[in-house]
């Protein structure tokens, strides 16, 4: 176990360094200058180039990507010149909402997605299987920021039983969980289909398997055999997703702090890419890719955890 | 001589597109208790099927048109889910035939073998004691160790050792082997016939034992069954069946054995002809078709004939054939 651990954890760096490293090149070469939007259509060619030269923009590629990693590993992630403030503060007050969001979306698929593919499998051509399969379908298909939107309509405006905009009271956590349900269910809402279909998938599989025979075979109660012999290979495919599919929440986690009006950093890079406040990017998007692969790793270890095979697979 | 398992007429038909597959035709066999009762016959044959019907464990398609399997004179053809469940494990429990896919691969050795304990009463540290002491019994070296062991950890002969600790572990009364030797090489197979033998003899149970290996059936059998197309064509002891067989498919059977060949051959031996529809089976004799010895009577259903009992034949021409 501990080499498998040592192994991914050697992997989850390199994806880092390779993709933040493949960001920051396309970032400098695509057209736009943050000169022209910082000092405004009126600055002389001589502020420019100072500048320029300040933020070491004439350099080329290659130096500004290594100047770039000096200084992330010596802990300084740049300064927001916009503001006037390190990058690390800006991208380290939004983190811990967006985490929220993306593990409140992770949680309602989870839980709700494992729930309704294991009961759907077991009462195969149910009503209740019936219905959730068109459900998921249909969720998987709504765009995120579409069910967030109609989220906020319905159970905010019409029914108000949500609230409507912010992350709630600094400090108060019911405050905070509160302002949390609608975009987490928001996001997760499309992953409860789609897991709930791998489950049930996985499921009818696994329910075929020798081993459930030999379970039954031996008299196990039918809950022991489905519930516990069954789900725990059956969830394992599901966990996966999981861990990729952090990817795209994070993604629409942009779009539910915009609708919601969230701090975060998905709302954090939304405004600094318009803005081409390279360092805030480069901040968020180092932090956003590092979360993303620290929650592949969390699943793959979990996955490791739950499925003993993989552990000896090197 | 009580009986531990007699199953009269039973038939089992699966739905399929072509119509009802009737896979079993009045099948009628005896385990005494005690004796270990050997089933053979080529792939198809439904002895498959007969351990599905007997364990109730058919795919969904399968039903149960006739007949009746009495364990231990309980009538369980008819018996309800619940003791069934009761039975199951306890009464009657399997080794089946793939070792590596027998057992789940998620859960621990340890676990796997505390859990079909679920009916006792007994603390989890004696559960633990009483696993380590059955594997410890089969054979397994570091018995309490192998406990925390997942499967994927053993090789296919350990994991059988594992799966026949499991079916011996309650005391069965009758202990179903679905070829559970044909996974493993020759080796190994000679080690799993030989702890079965001593496992029967230490907790005197039945074992039902299927095959299609005659040499093993010959090797570890009181009495052998012979089933044909999902019919029993002959039953009887086991050196009565194989050395004078009375009906002409155990014959070729027999014969088509590569164990008994002296020497190289281009082709091994094979009876010409192939299996009848199951969905639509002639009348008359199942085996007419592919039978040396077949006359026009044999369009007509062939009796029960008695050799010298239990031994009996389906075969009109069960007599000649016997010699």
């Amino acid at each position: 176990m501990l080499t498998y651990t040592l192994q991914r954890v050697a992997l989850a760096l390199a994806i880092v360094f390779v993709a933040i490293s493949a960001l920051f090149t396309i970032m400098v070469t695509l057209p736009g200058d943050p000169t022209t939007v910082l000092l405004g259509p009126r600055a002389t060619p001589e502020i420019r180039a100072e500048f320029r030269l300040q933020m070491g923009l004439d350099n080329p590629i290659y130096v500004q990507l290594a100047d770039f990693w000096g200084r992330v590993l010596a802990g300084d992630l740049g300064t927001d010149y916009y503001r006037n403030r390190p990058v690390a503060v800006a991208v380290f007050s939004a983190l811990p909402h967006t985490t929220a969001l993306v593990f409140g979306a992770i949680f309602w698929s989870a839980s709700l997605g494992i729930v309704l593919g294991a009961f759907s499998a077991d009462n195969r051509n149910s009503l209740l299987d019936r219905v959730t399969g068109v459900l998921s379908v249909a969720f998987i298909a709504a765009p995120s920021f579409v069910v967030a939107l109609y989220a906020l309509l319905l159970f905010s405006v019409t029914l108000r039983w949500f609230p409507t905009i912010g992350a709630g009271e600094p400090g108060d956590i019911g405050s905070r969980l509160y302002h949390l349900i609608l975009p987490s269910l928001a996001i997760g809402l499309a992953w409860v289909g789609y897991v709930a279909r791998i489950v049930r998938a996985s499921m009818l599989e696994t329910l075929s398997e020798s081993y459930i025979r030999t379970a039954r075979a031996f008299g196990l109660p039918r809950r022991v055999v489905i519930y516990n012999y069954a789900l725990r290979v059956a969830i394992l495919p599901a966990v996966q997703v999981l861990g990729v599919g952090i990817g795209g929440m994070l993604s629409a986690a942009v779009f539910a702090e915009i609708v919601f009006s969230r701090p975060g950093i998905g709302s954090l890079i939304y405004d600094s890419v318009s803005g081409r406040n390279y360092p805030v990017v480069m901040g968020s998007m180092l932090v956003a890719i590092g979360f993303f692969v620290t929650c592949a790793l969390i699943a793959d270890l979990i996955n490791a955890a739950l499925d003993p095979r993989h552990r000896t697979k090197s | 001589m009580t009986k531990t398992l007699e199953v009269e007429r039973l038939s089992v038909t699966y739905a399929t597109r072509e119509g009802g597959l009737q896979a079993l035709r009045e099948v009628s066999l005896e385990v005494p208790a005690g004796q270990i009762v050997g089933i053979v016959g080529e792939s198809g044959c439904g002895k498959s099927t007969l351990i599905g019907a007997l364990l109730h464990l058919l795919p969904e398609n399968a039903t149960r048109t006739g007949g009746s399997i009495r364990l231990a004179d309980e009538e369980i053809a008819t018996a309800s889910p619940r003791r069934l469940r009761d039975l199951r494990g306890q009464d009657m429990s399997v080794v089946f035939q793939d070792p590596m896919t027998s057992l789940n691969p998620v859960i621990s050795i340890g676990r796997q073998m505390r859990d079909i304990q679920y009916r006792d009463r007994i603390g989890h540290a004696e559960k633990n004691d009483r696993a380590a002491a059955m594997l410890a019994r089969v054979g397994m070296p570091d018995p309490k160790g192998k406990l925390s062991a997942y499967p994927h950890e053993l090789s296919g002969g350990m994991r059988q050792r594992v799966a026949i600790a499991m079916a011996a572990m309650m005391m069965p009364k009758l202990l179903i082997a679905d070829e559970p030797t044909t996974a493993l090489d020759a080796t190994l197979e000679i080690q799993i016939i030989e702890l079965l033998k001593e496992i029967q003899k230490e907790i005197g149970c039945a074992i039902l034992f299927i095959s299609h290996h005659l040499g093993v059936i010959a090797e570890l059998c009181d009495r052998v069954v012979v089933m044909y197309a999902g019919e029993v064509v002959e039953e009887g002891a086991v050196e009565e069946v194989f050395l004078r067989p009375a009906h002409p498919y155990t014959q070729k059977l027999i014969e088509c054995d590569p164990g008994r060949l002296k020497r190289k051959v281009a082709s091994l031996p094979s009876i010409p002809g192939s299996l009848p529809d199951l969905t639509n089976p002639p009348a008359g004799c199942i085996f007419r078709a592919r039978c040396p010895y077949a006359t026009d009577i044999c369009i007509e259903r062939p009796p029960r004939v008695t050799l010298t009992p239990p031994h009996w034949a389906a075969c009109h021409h069960a007599q000649e054939v016997h010699g």
